[in-house]
């Protein structure tokens, strides 16, 4: 969706930079998981708000519904049974979808000029009128999150409520959390909310509890705080230290102006080897030879 | 006992034919690749309709161009072996850069540059083939690993690279060396021509 260009830092595809002289407010959407029931009241939020509905589907044996991200479910719980300590059984809840990277490699890998907006408020944004359906993000993303419409051939992932957030209003999933689980606010307020839950969690034993806010992406626009902050990996496969693949790097990063160059290079050198050294045209030599060899 | 100023039949029409297949092809596969893989080049997507008509159409002409491309990589086959003479030809490519082509071994049908750029073409377009399958979205790609994807979009990338810098070589060649254009367009080369550039297979087609 299109916001106000003034509050655009970057584009995909584009080289000339972006509009400069406004400042806005980063901000960011912190999810507490040692609060989340599971209810997916932010599911059905993010659905009437947005207005797409997933295909019903069926039971594949655990809570997870839809069982995946998808072109219409841009959030799906993430039901994960972990036993740290014999008998002692826990069930984490992790709220999936988009995590608006500082370092988006979605954006990065992106071939369609405005494709994918990034805002100075942190929200990473597709804009699905430019986007051309070629799966980039999906290789760029380190989440594993954008998925691409069989309908359309476009990209869809969560805009977190880039519209509502921009007239002042908390995204929908927010405004549905019955727990707090979910809060919203500038990113400098949510560490700091934070800290008073780690804080909580520290007095109540989970002496690893803590903020995920990875730095490998410039951190995030969408924040956990994990009971076990030291094992990611526990809460459905949340990455431990995610960055953008250097595979992606190595393709979208300086190869691509240095492959453009070379390419240039060649025929430049084709051009002056032409002034300079000349053209190979057949000499009267060869011709002589010709017709005192055919004449034998 | 020829006459001097008949020309040599150097391609007949259906290797020309089949040779413009393949360049008229890749020329689009290189204007579509080119627009998705630098942002500079993205305005070249709007000569094949945009960008979601350049992504779906991208695709599709590869296979066409590879099938085209194997058509005459077939009948070229035996004729690129890479041979001793070929070795001490690339030795020299001072001499052959400088047009002192007197100091060169003799060359057959093709010159080791022609040979070298011959499998080239075959190694960079099958390792397009296959990573272009693993990322062609919406058919392929999703049977493929993410990681996979990955490796495959470098190298996809890589090899366009280095075919493309190839063929300007190849077209550079062809306006550098004089009468080698109407090879391919008419089909006949002079006898002086094939002297000159290719002596061994101007003393074959002799006998």
């Amino acid at each position: 969706m299109s916001l106000q260009s003034l509050d655009i830092i970057a584009r995909s595809a584009t080289t000339n930079p972006s509009p400069q002289i406004r400042h806005t407010e980063e901000v960011a959407k912190l999810i507490d998981i040692s609060k989340c029931i599971g209810c997916k009241a932010c599911q059905s939020a993010c659905m009437e708000w947005n207005d797409v509905r997933d295909k019903i589907g069926t039971c594949d044996g655990v809570y997870d519904n839809p069982p995946d991200l998808s072109p219409e479910s841009w959030t799906v719980m993430r039901f994960s049974e972990v036993e740290l300590e014999p008998g002692k059984l826990e069930w984490l809840i992790r709220k999936d979808g988009c995590m608006h990277c500082a370092d988006p490699g979605c954006l990065k890998a992106c071939p369609a000029p405005g494709a994918i907006i990034q805002y100075s408020n942190g929200i990473v944004d597709f804009h699905e009128e430019h986007c051309i359906g070629c799966g980039y993000c999906i290789a760029g993303c380190p989440f594993n999150v954008p998925r691409i419409s069989k309908k359309d051939n476009r990209a869809y992932k969560c805009t977190l409520c880039s519209d509502r957030v921009a007239v002042g209003m908390e995204p929908a999933c927010i405004k549905s959390c019955p727990t707090g689980a979910l809060v919203f606010g500038s990113k400098v307020d949510m560490i700091k909310h934070a800290e008073g839950r780690i804080a909580d969690l520290n007095s109540r034993g989970y002496q690893n509890a803590g903020l995920y806010d990875p730095a490998g992406v410039g951190g995030t626009h969408v924040m956990y705080v994990l009971q076990h902050a030291d094992q990611p990996e526990l809460y459905h496969g949340l990455p431990n230290t995610p960055r953008i693949s250097p595979l992606v790097s190595w393709w979208k990063g300086i190869t691509k102006p240095l492959m453009s160059i070379g390419l240039g290079l060649v025929a430049l050198t084709g051009f002056f080897h032409y002034v300079t050294v000349g053209p190979n045209e057949v000499t009267e030599h060869s011709k002589e030879e010709v017709e005192e060899e055919e004449e034998k | 006992m020829a006459n001097p100023s008949e020309p040599i039949l150097r391609y007949k029409a259906s290797i020309r034919a089949n040779h413009w297949f393949v360049a008229i092809t890749f020329i689009l596969m290189a204007i579509s690749g080119l627009a998705l893989f630098y942002p500079s080049f993205f305005f070249l997507s709007y000569l094949l309709g945009g960008g979601q008509s350049d992504r779906i159409l991208h695709p599709f002409i590869g296979v066409a161009m590879y099938i085209g491309f194997l058509s005459l990589a077939l009948r070229f086959w035996r004729r690129n072996y890479i041979t001793r003479n070929d070795q001490q030809w690339m030795k020299q490519i001072g001499d052959v850069l400088q047009n002192r082509e007197e100091n060169l071994p003799p060359v057959g049908f093709f010159n080791a540059g022609q040979k070298y750029l011959y499998w080239t073409m075959m190694l960079t377009l099958s390792a397009l083939l296959i990573t272009g399958i693993m990322i062609w979205r919406p058919y392929f790609a999703p049977y493929f690993s993410i990681p996979a994807i990955r490796i495959a979009v470098l190298l996809h990338s890589f090899s366009a690279f280095v075919i493309i810098a190839g063929i300007i070589v190849h077209i550079y060649a062809a306006i550098w060396i004089k009468g080698s254009i109407p090879a391919m367009t008419r089909g006949t080369v002079t006898r002086a021509w094939a002297r000159q550039h290719h002596l061994d297979w101007y003393r074959k087609i002799g006998k």
